[in-house]
């Protein structure tokens, strides 16, 4: 709980004139489970594009493992081990359960183009491999049984899953998921907070979430930033935001803080 | 094991139909035309299949197919009759010439997205184009006379090793990743897919067959000319990809046997020739607007194996 993972100082995009984000300043340690929280189009999403390489940031640094990471292409930053999951779910509908997750295991297996047209013994190893480690992932997340199915014919709840299998198999050190309970029901929402504790512990990953879901938040997070207006107006633990009068203010409105 | 008797099936199955053309055609059964329909097929076929790579794959539209024909058709002419090597040489110098023209052109243009990127292909095909016409040493726009040197086998097994390497390509880590980027590019970025690379890799593949197929269609052809590679051939060659049903490679195989004998039997009433072909096309996107096949291959309608399978 003590090594620094991930460091953002001052961080800013500028849009044309409008100023998405600006002056973030975010230290997550390892091992912790961070909450990004904030009313719609706080810039949380936006954050979440800087931090894994889809924008570059105008302005501030991101160093992960004591290394510079802004600027650099998304692949190089989930190369580095950070990877995520999306708000609109974005799998790779026409490609098999299985074929999802061991697209992120790409980099697991060594063989090389030649090899897989020339089907060599280091084809049929790697692709093993990539199948082995894959269909485990799967296992955790109870999707095993659905292996041969096409991603667009999962129920709407195990398209939510299956995006977290596939971010963990890119095999991160941070994992950074946008909204996962989005338009789940509270029983699934349970099962997932109990997924996420669990992969947290299994797999020695710290991890950063954006969620409405405020049960979910409180409930797990050690941790919470605040985003308004693209600017942070709170950090703290749970129990500091829930009666920070800004937090209120900037859900529930002034009125109800006097 | 099972996939690999299924692999063994299909090899049995195309030295089957080799040996019965090739014997047929030796003995006088199968007359010069079918014969030359035969290897155009093949051609087309090649045409098609290495397109399919790019766009039904990788996702990348790319409409500029004939410029890398044309760069192996005149390159295997030169290595023919200029140097006077063996055909076989000129194959391989055809698609590797071709490959690097992919590189070249594939590393700027893949940048740009769906439209950007068709219109600049199909500018690069032209630019091709317009250099061939202007350098004598081939012929200019007058064209170029090529000794005729395909025979069926060249044509057949071009084919097949086309086919072979495009679909293992496709069943491997390699093909996955380019199919997530059709699928989504920035998810396939975002799981750690260098996107650029595995699209210029597809490109400059399927570069590397179209200058193959550049080669057999040159010397089977008597005497090629600019023209023949002009946005009309590529659109033909979209034509196969869009008609079998994009991501589908038997669908583009079958698609681009079913328009060359349509075309070849065409080519008897030249006055309706293009009025009967633009119905058929209409026809078959009206009843099967995702192409012949849509995303499936043919042999998930019998009951080979799985769906999905991984190894071949």
């Amino acid at each position: 709980m003590t090594n620094l993972l991930l460091n953002v100082e001052q961080l800013g995009i500028q849009f044309g004139g409008l100023k998405a984000v600006q002056n973030v300043d975010m230290q997550l340690f390892e091992g912790e489970l961070i909450g990004l929280i904030g009313p719609n189009g706080a810039g949380k999403t936006t954050t979440f594009n800087m931090l894994t390489g889809v924008y570059a940031p105008t302005t501030g640094s991101i160093t992960f493992q004591n290394e510079k990471i802004s600027g650099l292409d998304p692949y190089k930053v989930t190369q580095k081990g950070i990877s995520r999951t999306f708000q609109n779910i974005r799998l790779f509908k026409e490609l098999t359960v299985l074929e999802n997750v061991e697209v992120a295991n790409h980099s697991l297996a060594t063989h090389g183009i030649i090899a897989s047209i020339l089907r060599l013994p280091s084809f049929f190893k790697g692709e093993q491999k990539m199948e082995d480690e894959s269909l485990a992932f799967l296992k955790i997340f109870g999707l095993d049984t659905y292996k041969d199915e096409f991603a667009k014919n999962l129920p709407y709840g195990m398209q939510r899953r299956l995006e977290i299998a596939r971010a963990l198999a890119a095999n991160p050190r941070l994992l950074l998921l946008d909204e996962p309970a989005a338009g789940m029901n509270p029983q699934e929402t349970h099962e997932l907070m109990e997924l996420i504790a669990f992969i947290r512990k299994e797999f020695n990953l710290t991890i950063l979430l954006i969620e409405h879901d405020m049960n979910l938040v409180m409930g797990i997070c050690e941790r919470i930033y605040v985003l308004d207006h693209g600017q942070l107006i709170a950090d703290g633990t749970p129990e500091e935001i829930r009666s920070n009068p800004k937090v209120i203010e900037a859900y529930l409105g002034e009125e109800v803080v006097e | 094991m099972k996939k690999s008797k299924v692999f063994w099936a299909y090899v049995a199955i195309a030295i089957i139909v080799y040996a019965v053309v090739q014997f047929s055609m030796s003995s006088g059964m199968i007359g010069s035309y079918y014969s030359n329909m035969l290897i155009i097929m093949c051609v087309n076929i090649i045409l098609a299949v290495s397109l399919h790579l790019i766009i039904g794959i990788t996702g990348q539209f790319s409409i500029g197919h004939a410029g890398f024909m044309a760069v192996g058709a005149y390159i295997s002419a030169i290595v023919t009759m200029k140097l006077d090597l063996p055909f076989i040489v000129a194959i391989v110098a055809a698609g590797v010439v071709a490959l690097f023209a992919g590189l070249l052109i594939g590393i700027p243009t893949l940048r740009l997205r769906g439209d950007y990127l068709a219109i600049a292909t199909l500018g690069f095909a032209e630019i091709i184009r317009i250099v061939i016409v202007n350098i004598d040493y081939v012929g200019g726009a007058a064209g170029m006379t090529v000794s005729r040197q395909t025979t069926w086998t060249y044509a057949f097994f071009a084919m097949v090793i086309t086919i072979i390497v495009i679909a293992n390509y496709t069943k491997s880590r390699h093909g996955r990743a380019c199919i997530a980027i059709r699928e989504d590019e920035i998810a396939a970025d975002a799981m750690g897919i260098n996107t650029t690379y595995y699209k210029v890799v597809a490109f400059a593949i399927g570069a590397f067959f179209a200058g193959v197929a550049g080669a057999i269609f040159s010397h089977q052809l008597f005497f090629i000319q600019p023209t023949s590679f002009g946005f009309l051939k590529s659109f033909d060659i979209l034509i196969y990809v869009v008609l079998g049903g994009l991501g589908s490679l038997s669908g583009s195989v079958l698609a681009a046997v079913l328009l060359t004998i349509v075309s070849t039997y065409l080519a008897e009433f030249p006055e309706t020739r293009m009025i009967i072909y633009s119905l058929v096309l209409i026809l078959v996107m009206l009843y099967r607007p995702t192409g012949l096949l849509g995303t499936k291959e043919i042999t998930q309608f019998f009951k080979f194996g799985k769906k999905g399978g991984k190894n071949v």
